[in-house]
């Protein structure tokens, strides 16, 4: 790890992240939308391969955080890095992953042309179709299990359906990090399943750094490194054990919480955010 | 008049070989054949970006535009036509950015615009009626000028759209993911609204406010009926719109009706047709979906 000059504030620090560079970097960082502030004094280090659940309440500025690593939101305050560059809009080595959403049955798109687009679709042109591209969408289509519905309109295809041509959008461009903002969302249980399982597999193989949003850390549990909690302009880093008891989440939300295991999963009790 | 006697005066085709011959004729196909181009290429993209309204919007506020530069000079109405749909669609797009109150932006423009150019009609002092009567549509009056500005706006047109091809579709059926990607979706909008306000405006005065959206939407919505392929989606509507446009002018000159009623009906045979077709492929919206391999 590079030393920075900044002092890190003691209620900030972070653990000692991996051996590995980080692929993303944020010092001091501050989002504030006038007075309210979502989160100050953030540092964060994300290594390869390393997976982050984002969990807080709404409008604690979990999706906030993907925006500014996306460049579509500037800091109030702080640097944030990916590769040690600042962050731009468009960064190729970025994917992202957003939440199911109802499409129009008649919308004039397959499954291969959203995963196209994740290819190419920020190029400029008509993008005349060509081998090498064809077999890159397939080659995709196929590792996520989505090839034999690569034809059908994506309107017609089920949440689940949808969400495995989602992470192949996202992989198509070959990431080091991928950004996902709930993608478990509105999913039955079986495609949680498969959708983490494919996001997990990813970064084992290719070493993508993975920060995920969610309001359920449930699904994801097994194959959570690490969690940001943030809860009303306070935040907490660290794994799951430490982050997800009932001392740390009383003090971030300032009341009291209670947090009980069961045969594996996370129950979350008191917090104004619904935890299964 | 009987209903056999109705038929005969509206299907007939006795001297239309003839009428094929004249000079106007061939300048009013080839302007419709220009104008379906158009439309059959920006079309699939308002029915994705479902913006039917706005186009209906521009087309009428096209008048406004029209009336306005009466004021000036008559010799000017089909700039001002041009002016007034390309500032219409401009304002329905940046207005209207948020899609929850994209309806209500276009209601309370079209309203307001709509007023205004009977304000400036009634200032207008001479007999009004004859020179804005091009915008319901004077395609047999179309002069050879007229038809060389048609192709070189719609060469410019198709050559801007293919250079954004792309990204305005990535834009237009996956906002979030494009901008993610860097797209500039929010440039790209006012983009694709000062096209489609450029489209409208010259199609007004050509066919008028009528045809506007039997060109630029019944075709693209009829093929997204049948098909999810967004460039076969593309030839599709402009083959549905030639064939609409051609076809309606030609049936239209024996008897020597207005081609409006030709034109639409020719489309929207088509779009049922379509549906028909497509039915059975969005039923399938409704199926149950099997339990996902794991």
């Amino acid at each position: 790890m590079t030393v920075t000059t900044r002092t890190d504030q003691a209620s900030t620090r972070i653990p000692t992240p991996r051996a590995a560079s980080p692929v993303v970097r944020l010092r001091g960082a501050r989002l504030a939308y006038g007075p309210r502030v979502l989160w100050d004094s953030l540092d964060l280090d994300v290594a390869p391969g390393e997976f982050l659940a984002l969990l807080g309440p709404n409008g604690s500025g979990k999706t906030s955080l993907l925006r500014v690593l996306l460049g579509l939101q500037p800091l109030s305050a702080g640097t944030v890095a990916i590769h040690g560059q600042p962050v731009r809009r468009g960064h190729r080595t970025v994917g992202y992953i957003p939440q199911q959403r109802a499409l129009d049955p008649t919308l004039t798109l397959r499954g291969r042309d959203l995963v196209g687009l994740g290819l190419d679709g920020h190029r400029w042109g008509f993008g005349l179709p060509s081998a090498r591209r064809r077999a890159r969408v397939l080659e995709v289509l196929d590792a996520v299990g989505a090839r034999h519905y690569a034809n059908a309109p994506v309107g017609l295809l089920s949440g689940g359906e949808q969400q495995r041509l989602r992470v192949a959008q996202a992989l198509v461009g070959d990431p080091d990090v991928l950004l996902c903002d709930e993608p478990l969302l509105s999913l039955d249980l079986a495609y949680q399943q498969v959708v983490s399982g494919l996001i997990d597999a990813r970064r084992r193989t290719a070493r993508t750094a993975v920060l995920f949003v969610t309001h359920d850390i449930n699904p994801v549990l097994p194959v959570v490194d690490r969690v940001l909690y943030l809860v009303d302009g306070r935040f907490r880093i660290g794994t799951p054990d430490e982050v997800m008891n009932s001392a740390t989440l009383s003090q971030l939300y300032g009341t009291d919480i209670g947090v009980i295991k069961v045969r594996g999963r996370l129950l979350v009790m008191g917090a104004s955010e619904e935890h299964s | 008049m009987s209903f056999g006697e109705i038929l005969h005066r509206l299907f007939t085709f006795r001297g239309s070989w003839q009428l094929l011959q004249l000079d106007f004729v061939q300048q009013a196909l080839i302007a419709g054949a220009l104008l379906a181009l158009i439309a059959g290429a920006l079309g699939p993209l308002v029915v994705a970006r479902q913006v039917s309204f706005a186009v209906h919007g521009t087309s009428e506020l096209t008048f406004t535009g029209a009336a306005a530069a009466l004021l000036v000079s008559s010799s000017l109405v089909s700039v001002g036509a041009l002016v007034g749909a390309v500032v219409a669609a401009l304002a329905f797009g940046l207005l209207g950015l948020r899609e929850r109150e994209r309806d209500s932006v276009i209601g309370a423009v079209l309203a307001f615009g709509l007023g205004l150019g009977g304000l400036f009609l009634w200032l207008y002092p001479g007999r009004s009626s004859n020179q804005l009567s091009l915008l319901f549509g004077q395609i047999v009056g179309v002069s050879r000028n007229d038809v060389w500005l048609l192709a070189g706006c719609a060469a410019g047109v198709l050559l801007v759209l293919a250079m954004v091809w792309r990204p305005l579709l990535f834009a237009s059926v996956d906002a979030d993911v494009a901008r993610a990607r860097g797209v500039p979706v929010r440039g790209l909008s006012v983009l694709f609204a000062v096209l489609v306000g450029v489209a409208t405006g010259l199609a007004v005065p050509t066919v008028g406010a009528l045809l506007v959206l039997s060109l630029l939407i019944t075709p693209a919505a009829a093929a997204a009926r049948v098909t999810a392929n967004p460039v076969t989606a593309l030839l599709l509507a402009t083959l549905f719109a030639e064939v609409a446009v051609l076809g309606g002018i030609v049936a239209s000159l024996a008897p020597g009706a207005p081609i409006s009623g030709y034109v639409t009906a020719i489309g929207f045979m088509i779009y049922l047709t379509c549906r028909a077709l497509g039915a059975a492929r969005l039923r399938r919206a409704g199926r149950p979906h099997p339990a996902p391999a794991a």
